[in-house]
């Protein structure tokens, strides 16, 4: 677990130095998935190192949202303004996205014959 | 004995209090949310905000009192990001297998979610902090939070609507793809995926394993993919 947790905040780290430094837009633990992956690709073995506690985090992913789901309480004035338009707002981009991305999946899938194994 | 108001202050300003809040409401709305099947609306992340928002707002304690304890959690979102990468390796070789597909619907998925997102919110006169709250709405939590920040959002608000977001994913994806009588699990997992995260993935665990494994890899791609876009695509339209 200790090895998996120093890879973890190492990547992090690593990360939000790289974002930081040369000031791109993404957040930091994203450029610290991508240099995870990347020392995935030159030593296979970490996988296994960071499996047991990455199942464990992941496993419990909904929890670590409720801290920051609460701030609902500091923006209860926003939300209650633009209530009526916020759902619609959601609910309407989320089908065109899902339908857009089945739409496209199938399509590709009938050109490239990756047909269903 | 000590006075319960002197016990009620030193409770209501520690830390180890709303640490420990946070963990028993979300155990209790995990409990709840499993009784009743894990029906969407259930949420447990949902139950487990509105159980602490409403004993907040009846203590009278400030955001950032709680958040002095609940910071514990919310740290591990960082670590959560990157503990991403070993579903993504785990699938790699279906990935490449079906790779056109993937990356195709990949973009047109998150594209969609993200222009869409902001052309409504503008058609509804939303402006300014919200409409950039809402522009990462599609992806997960920990990525969306950091893209508010990065686009000038709120990232407490980003929060709430990324939760939302998954809700209205997981209650509509079955019912429109059965009527859309798509039976390509592989098609209807990765599609919840990319639009509605890990809410929409643990759905799609429910109905189908195949399409809970491509939603995985779709909301894993798509966390990459929208932290890159939003802040092209809000240069664009904002």
């Amino acid at each position: 677990m200790l090895p998996a947790l120093a890879l973890l905040l190492t990547c992090q780290l690593a990360g939000e130095l790289l974002t930081r430094s040369i000031g791109l837009p993404i957040p930091g633990p994203v450029a610290g998935l991508a240099l995870m992956l990347a020392l995935f690709a030159l030593r296979p073995q970490l996988v296994a190192t960071l499996r047991p506690t990455a199942t464990v985090i992941l496993a419990n992913l909904s929890l670590l949202f409720v801290p920051a789901g609460v701030g609902v309480i500091s923006n209860l004035d926003i939300l209650s303004d633009d209530w009526p338009a916020i759902l619609p707002i959601l609910a309407i981009s989320t089908i065109l996205s899902m339908l857009a991305a089945v739409g496209t999946f199938l399509a590709v899938r009938d050109l490239t014959g990756a047909r269903d194994p | 004995m000590t006075e319960i108001p002197a016990l009620w202050s030193y409770l209501a300003a520690a830390p180890l209090t709303w640490l420990t809040v946070t963990l028993l409401a979300y155990l209790a709305a995990a409990t709840l949310s499993q009784a009743l099947h894990h029906t969407p609306l259930a949420n447990p992340v949902l139950l487990a905000v509105i159980a602490i928002a409403a004993l907040l707002t009846l203590t009278g304690t400030e955001y950032g009192t709680y958040f002095e304890g609940a910071q514990f959690i919310h740290f591990l979102l960082g670590p959560a990001t990157i503990a991403l990468a070993v579903p993504l390796i785990d699938n790699a070789r279906t990935i490449r297998r079906v790779a056109a597909p993937i990356l195709l619907a990949l973009l047109a998925g998150s594209v969609v979610a993200v222009i869409s997102t902001i052309l409504l919110a503008k058609a509804f006169g939303l402006s300014g902090s919200v409409l950039l709250s809402l522009a990462p709405k599609s992806t997960t939590a920990p990525v969306a939070l950091g893209v508010a920040e990065a686009v000038g959002g709120i990232p407490s608000l980003t929060a709430v609507l990324v939760i939302l977001t998954g809700i209205i994913g997981a209650i509509t994806v079955t019912p429109m793809m059965n009527a859309l009588r798509i039976r390509d699990w592989r098609a209807r997992g990765f599609a919840v995926g990319v639009a509605a995260h890990g809410i929409g993935t643990a759905r799609a665990f429910q109905v189908n394993e195949t399409a809970g494994a491509y939603a995985g890899v779709g909301m894993a791609l798509n966390a990459l993919l929208t932290s890159l876009l939003v802040p092209l695509i809000v240069a664009w339209l904002v």
